[in-house]
């Protein structure tokens, strides 16, 4: 019967509705895990706070294998659901310069706006920084249109590229975020020992 | 509710665990429901088309990727991103409020740096990020969250491309938060 708006279950009129009440859920969570704190997120690279992985990790794990019990119980048509398309070579590129936005903005998109919510300039200005930024890449895209739509793979799964069924993936990547969740738990006590610039 | 409690008066969060399963159990009600998943960047971007259609609509049609995203019928804010955006910001502020984090507008850096650093580097961080979620097909929330979690190729390229090369970066920006 799922996706609900595809199939018609839910009408289109909604839509925005929901968009908002989703929206809404994913700021409230998104918030009341420290992520409205750019000094919070940056904590996963350098071993003081790993809050970013739990949270992260754990969205991953559950969504995955919460999709394949739907699956299984016929709740949902995976066939129907939007899959990323994969561009390889721009994906590659874009990541590492999100990388590097990363590291110095100490935000994502999603997470500065809640920083704006609760009153952080610095959260303020690195979302017109993203305003900025994709200003400049709409203006200068005929320099690099070409790069942009290379390396289309399609809509794949990493089921499509690997043969490797995907209840195998939900498992491989539930026993590395358990060993990630065990592992940094160590790592955290032992950086945070010898920090004196952040307090907990 | 699982509650962290902290020394002086510092914020009180979800535990990690806690909030991630329930941020997973959203991703999988908004793809049960709409059949994709969350994103953030996707509104910035209809803010930029917006922008440029509004005060220059020939440009925009022109420009080959902005193009792309205009619509006789209906303003590029009309969009399913921009409206859960607009949520994020509420929740967020709704958190704040509930949790005590909501007071006057502040900059939160380092010690080791000044206000005016700090802003400059968000500043920078968000252009980069800006341009990589272009080329990236979306950020952190559409690509690497939601990407992954509905077994999409490109997200988990995305997921790991982004911490792998933020880990690499941080060794040469650790003066900027530790």
């Amino acid at each position: 019967m799922g996706p609900l708006i595809p199939n018609g279950f839910i009408p289109g009129d909604w839509n925005f509705v929901i968009a908002i009440l989703l929206g809404i859920a994913f700021g409230f969570i998104l918030e009341a895990s420290g992520f409205s704190s750019s000094r919070n997120i940056t904590g996963v690279f350098y071993g003081y706070n790993f809050v970013v992985l739990r949270v992260f990790f754990t969205a991953v794990i559950v969504a995955m294998v919460g999709l394949l019990y739907f699956d299984y119980f016929g709740w949902i048509d995976l066939a129907k659901i939007f899959i990323l398309p994969t561009y390889l070579g721009p994906m590659l590129v874009g990541s590492v310069i999100m990388g590097l936005g990363f590291i110095l903005g100490g935000f994502c998109p999603g997470t500065s706006f809640t920083a704006i919510a609760i009153g952080k300039i610095d959260g303020l200005v690195f979302t017109v920084g993203l305003y900025l930024g994709i200003f400049i890449f709409a203006e200068s895209f005929p320099l690099f249109a070409d790069f942009y739509n290379s390396g289309n793979m399609g809509n794949v799964t990493l089921t499509d590229v690997t043969g490797i069924a995907a209840p195998w993936f939900a498992l491989a990547f539930t026993f590395i975020a358990l060993a990630a969740f065990w592992g940094t738990m160590f790592i955290e006590k032992r950086v945070r020992k010898n920090i004196k610039e952040y307090k907990f | 509710m699982n509650v962290q409690n902290s020394t002086n008066n510092q914020p009180k969060y979800l535990n990690p665990y806690f909030g991630g399963v329930l941020l997973g159990l959203l991703v999988l009600l908004t793809v049960y429901i709409t059949g994709r998943g969350l994103g953030a960047s996707g509104a910035v971007k209809s803010a930029v088309v917006t922008t440029t259609e509004t005060f220059a609509p020939d440009h925009a049609r022109d420009n080959a990727y902005e193009s792309k995203f205009v619509s006789d019928d209906h303003s590029p804010m009309y969009n399913w991103l921009v409206f859960e955006s607009l949520g994020i910001f509420f929740g967020g502020l709704l958190s704040g409020l509930l949790f005590g984090r909501v007071k006057k507008f502040r900059t939160e850096h380092s010690p080791k740096i000044t206000s005016k650093t700090r802003l400059i580097v968000a500043l920078i961080g968000g252009v980069l990020f800006g341009i990589g979620s272009q080329f990236g097909r979306g950020c952190t929330s559409g690509a690497a969250l939601s990407g992954s979690a509905t077994f999409a190729f490109g997200g988990v390229l995305v997921m790991l491309t982004i911490f792998g090369s933020a880990y690499a970066f941080a060794y040469f920006f650790r003066k900027l938060w530790i």
